[in-house]
Parts: C-alpha cells; sequence; structure tokens
C-alpha cells in the first residue's frame, strides 16, 4: 500500500514537472511571434499590447515603405544566388565526403562545418579585411561570397545526413542492372538525396536573407539589407511598420516551411 | 555492416575497380570546389585575420604584440570578455532546464502531435533574428505585456525596467536558442531504447530516479551537442544583444564591431576577434572533453 502510493507520487511529479515546464517552453516559443502579429494590426501609434484598437494602417504604411522595400529585394537577390552557388558547391562536396573515410574526407566534413560554430561578426571582418587588401570594393558579389561561406555548411550538413541514410544496395543493383554510374547518380542517387538537398538549400536560403553580421561588414552603403534596416530602425525608434514588415516576414515564412515539410520533410531532416 | 561487397552482393555488383566498393562511389575530387572556395574566402581571410592582429598601431606600420597586451591587461576589455561568456552560460543553462522537459514530451508524443510540436519548436529558428527579438521589445517594454498584466494585478504601482536588463537579455536569448538545444536532445532521446526506461521501472526504479540514473546519461551526447550549440549561438548573437541589452550591456561582438566600424582600429578588432574566437573554440572543447569523460562513464 504505503510503496505503491509513493511510486503514484512519484510517477505523478515526474510527468507533471515534465508537462509544465514543456508547456511554459511551448508557450515561450510561440507567444513571441503570435504577439508581433497580434501587435501589426493594432489602429494606436505604439507598441502597446493589447492593442487599443484594430486596423491595417500600418500595412498600408508598409506599402509606402521605399526603404524596406528596396532593402527586402535586397536581401532577396543576395539570398537567391547564395543559395544557388551553396547548393552547387554544397552538394558536390557532400558527394565526395558522405561515404568515405579516409582522414581527407573527415577533415574536409569539419572544415565545411566550422563556420557555424565561428563567431560570423570575427569572418565578416576578416572577409572584409581580404578584400580591401585585395582591392576588390564591397559589392552585392562580395556579399554573396561572403554568405555562402556560412551558409554552405547547412546545405552539406542535410545532403551528407541524407546520402549516408541511403541503402548502398541500391546503387549496387543499379549498377548490376547495366546502368552508367552518371545515369545511376542521375535516377537513383539523387532522386533519394533530392529532400535532404532542398531542405539544406532552404535553410541555407533563410540564413542568408536573415544575416547580418556578415552583411554588416561586406555591403556597400548603397545595398541595404532587410535585416539590417529593421535593426536600425528599431535601435532609433519603435515603428510599429516594422511590426507589420515582421508579420508579413512570419507569414511569408510559415508558408514557405509548409511548403518544403511537404516536399522534403522539414521538421525530420532538422531533427536529424 | 556484412562483409565484403562480393559475398554481399555477389559477383555480378563486384566492385568497379579492386578494393572500391559503391559505399565510396564518389570521387573525393568533387570536394575540390568548395575546398578551393573555402580555401580563398574562409580561411585566407581567417589567416588574414591573424596576420593584422598582431600590427602594433591602427596604420599598421609595425608588428608588436601590442593589441593583445591593450586586450588582456585592461580591466575593461577583460570584463566584457568575462560578461560575455558568462551571458552564454546563464542561457545555456536556462535552455537546457527548459528544453529537457520539451524534448522528452516531444519524443512520448504521438505521430501527429509530434510533427505539430516539432513545428513549434522550429518556428523561432525560421522566424528572422530581427522579428524574435523585436517580438521581445514588445513584451518587455514597458508598455508591453508583463507590464500591463503586472500594474492590472495590482503587483506593482510603477512600470518595470524589464528591457535593457540582463535577465530580459537571457530571457530572449533563451527562446531564440532553444530550437538548438531542443533539436540534439531530440535526436539523443528516441535513439534510446525504450525498453531501458520499462527494464528500470520493472527493477523497482520509480520514475525520477529512472530518468536521473538511466535517460539523462544516455542522453548525455545530445545535451553536449545543444550545450554547444546555444552556448556559441548565445554569445554571438550580435542583434539580441544589442536591442535587448541596450547601450549599457557591451558584450564582445559589439566590442569588435564598434572597434573596427567605428573607431577603425582594425588591428585591436583583429585581436578582439581571435580572443573572442580563441574563447569560443576553448569552451567548445571543454565541453567536448566533459561529454566524453561523463559520456565515458556512463557506459563503463
Amino acid at each position: 500500500m504505503r510503496t505503491s502510493l509513493r511510486r503514484d507520487v512519484d510517477w505523478f511529479s515526474f510527468h507533471g514537472a515534465v508537462l509544465l515546464l514543456a508547456g511554459l517552453c511551448l508557450v515561450l516559443l510561440a507567444a513571441p511571434t503570435a504577439i508581433v502579429v497580434v501587435v501589426s494590426f493594432t489602429s494606436g501609434f505604439s507598441l502597446r499590447f493589447p492593442p487599443p484598437g484594430y486596423g491595417l494602417r500600418w500595412y498600408a504604411a508598409l506599402a509606402e515603405a521605399e526603404q524596406l522595400r528596396a532593402a527586402a529585394w535586397n536581401s532577396l537577390v543576395v539570398a537567391g544566388w547564395t543559395t544557388l552557388l551553396s547548393v552547387v558547391l554544397g552538394t558536390a562536396a557532400a558527394l565526395a565526403i558522405a561515404r568515405s573515410r579516409r582522414l581527407s574526407a573527415r577533415l574536409l566534413d569539419s572544415l565545411f562545418l566550422s563556420p557555424l560554430v565561428l563567431p560570423a561578426l570575427a569572418f565578416g571582418l576578416a572577409a572584409l579585411m581580404l578584400f580591401s587588401l585585395a582591392g576588390i570594393p564591397v559589392s552585392p558579389l562580395t556579399l554573396v561570397l561572403g554568405h555562402t561561406v556560412v551558409c554552405v555548411p547547412y546545405v552539406v550538413r542535410t545532403t551528407v545526413a541524407a546520402l549516408s541514410q541511403m541503402d548502398p544496395v541500391l546503387l549496387e543493383s543499379s549498377t548490376s542492372l547495366g546502368a552508367s554510374r552518371l545515369y545511376t547518380f542521375r535516377r537513383v542517387t539523387l532522386p533519394l538525396i533530392r529532400p535532404g538537398i532542398l531542405a539544406g538549400g532552404f535553410i541555407a536560403f533563410m540564413a542568408s536573407f536573415d544575416n547580418v553580421p556578415v552583411s554588416l561588414f561586406l555591403r556597400d552603403a548603397a545595398t541595404d539589407m532587410l535585416p539590417i534596416r529593421m535593426w536600425q530602425d528599431l535601435e532609433g525608434r519603435l515603428d510599429v511598420t516594422v511590426a507589420a514588415a515582421s508579420s508579413v516576414l512570419i507569414l511569408v515564412t510559415v508558408l514557405l516551411a509548409a511548403v518544403m515539410e511537404r516536399a522534403a520533410g522539414l521538421s525530420r531532416r532538422m531533427a536529424a | 555492416m556484412s562483409a565484403g561487397p562480393a559475398t554481399a552482393a555477389g559477383p555480378v555488383a563486384a566492385p568497379l575497380r579492386p578494393g572500391r566498393t559503391w559505399t565510396a562511389a564518389y570521387d573525393i575530387r568533387l570536394a575540390l570546389p568548395l575546398g578551393a572556395f573555402f580555401l580563398v574566402f574562409f580561411l585566407a581571410p581567417l589567416a588574414l585575420l591573424v596576420l593584422v592582429s598582431f600590427y602594433a598601431d591602427p596604420a599598421m606600420t609595425r608588428f608588436g604584440l601590442d593589441q593583445y597586451a591593450r586586450f588582456l591587461l585592461d580591466p575593461f576589455s577583460l570584463r566584457v570578455l568575462g560578461a560575455t561568456l558568462w551571458l552564454g552560460v546563464e542561457v545555456t543553462a536556462l535552455t537546457l532546464l527548459l528544453g529537457l522537459p520539451l524534448a522528452l514530451l516531444l519524443t512520448w508524443a504521438p505521430g501527429r502531435l509530434r510533427g505539430l510540436l516539432t513545428l513549434i519548436v522550429l518556428l523561432p529558428l525560421l522566424t528572422s533574428v530581427v522579428v524574435r527579438t523585436f517580438a521581445w521589445i514588445v513584451i518587455l517594454g514597458r508598455q508591453g505585456i508583463v507590464n500591463a498584466a503586472l500594474l492590472g494585478l495590482g503587483l506593482t504601482d510603477a512600470p518595470l525596467k524589464l528591457l535593457y536588463t540582463e535577465g530580459g537579455l537571457v530571457l530572449a536569448l533563451a527562446q531564440v536558442q532553444l530550437p538548438l538545444m531542443v533539436l540534439p536532445l531530440v535526436t539523443a532521446l528516441s535513439r534510446i531504447d525504450p525498453n531501458l526506461a520499462d527494464a528500470s521501472a520493472a527493477l523497482g526504479a520509480g520514475a525520477w530516479r529512472t530518468f536521473l540514473r538511466v535517460t539523462l546519461p544516455l542522453c548525455l551526447p545530445g545535451i553536449v551537442a545543444g550545450c554547444l550549440l546555444t552556448f556559441a549561438a548565445a554569445i554571438t548573437a550580435f542583434i539580441t544583444q544589442s536591442l535587448i541589452g541596450g547601450g549599457q550591456m557591451l558584450f564582445m561582438p559589439m566590442y569588435l564591431y564598434q572597434q573596427a566600424s567605428s573607431l577603425n582600429n582594425w588591428p585591436f578588432a583583429a585581436a578582439i576577434a581571435i580572443v573572442f574566437l580563441v574563447a569560443v573554440l576553448a569552451c567548445v572543447a571543454l565541453l567536448n572533453l566533459a561529454g566524453r569523460l561523463s559520456g565515458g562513464r556512463a557506459r563503463a
């Protein structure tokens, strides 16, 4: 009797504690995003929550915010080229190192992933020094080059993961049926690892679009990038237009994530 | 892995070249383009950074250890470094405390619910850093939700100062970095054989004891991986630090940026960057070592 009661108390206290903390954690994760969306519909002038009334005035203001629009366009273009370069270079590198047991492959693997742990701001400064030493003025091109260094690790990681989950027997049977290596690559390997490449490309795109530390050093004065523009707007004055811009970004992100979830099983891949 | 490729797949699927199997099918030379790219645009800049940090003066005319001496002998700089590392420790501890229960819940949840929870976990990781940080300004500001609630409940008479405080910063950073902690934990937890928990229960251990003696040691690799990612992300979180921390609190990224951008002192900025880099790498190595030591003991 006594021991069984103690076991019940033990079981309920443990599961209760886990549920309580996990619930708190979920609220903490989701609430800020939800609050930004709600505040962006305010009819007032301040970031008061709850808003005094609701309206679309800040979205109308957003339509006239030339600077934000130009910055968003720049970020989009840079992120697009960065993703393209990252996917091409990263996929090739992942193919080379994924199933190899060579020391060189393992060393390359850690090299390609190392920008993930290094402070990006230090890399941004370093890259600026290199370009100025080489006499290359900062431009959208230097932005793409710098972004690719910090974004390519995501493609390498997800593609290597997809390759190592692939059953080698499939490749062997393709060859044994007479397919050439190139044909096998196109018809067997590529379709199997496509979700991994897609997921990596998506994360690389988001990381580039949102990058501040590298952009701070590698952009020229004429190239305004969206996260930097928003950051500077927020440092100066708390403008509700930023809330509207944020909500648009959140909406686009959630839509893209949903599409990627269908196409590539994003949540599984990022948890891997 | 089964024995050799010849026995596994028969003579038809014999490797194209002796001694090479399809498992290592792709040529290592495919890594050359990215390798060359990293050599020019990643390793060369870092080497240059080290070189520049050894210039004694901002005009870069003579070499010397002056910049490092300036940093390491200056109490102000050391305080900035210490505050940055301590901030990382606080954020990592809070994310671990909150992330572990969430990761446990995720592994218990059935398929559909699990997918939904995973997306909630991923959401902050996918939304822009500026947006996430901005949300915390709305929450912690003088007219923010927390203050509105406290005033409404009559718990305070005047709005509390929550923004531009270390507590607010730790909380905001914890939310921003939580996914980096939860994802490796979920991976580690889902690799644990559920029979082990059942066996532990059958042997008379309660839920807490099973968690502390079986689950926790077995998911240590996930804890170490999560702590590494969170710590590195928290101390380099330039935007969140500058917006939530405000002007009063100075951390290494902003210190570096000010020296490089506003003061144009490249050698000192480079030295700050190198000290920061070395500190980050030392912490990463230390955590890795701790993980390996405790991991080894857990297995023994």
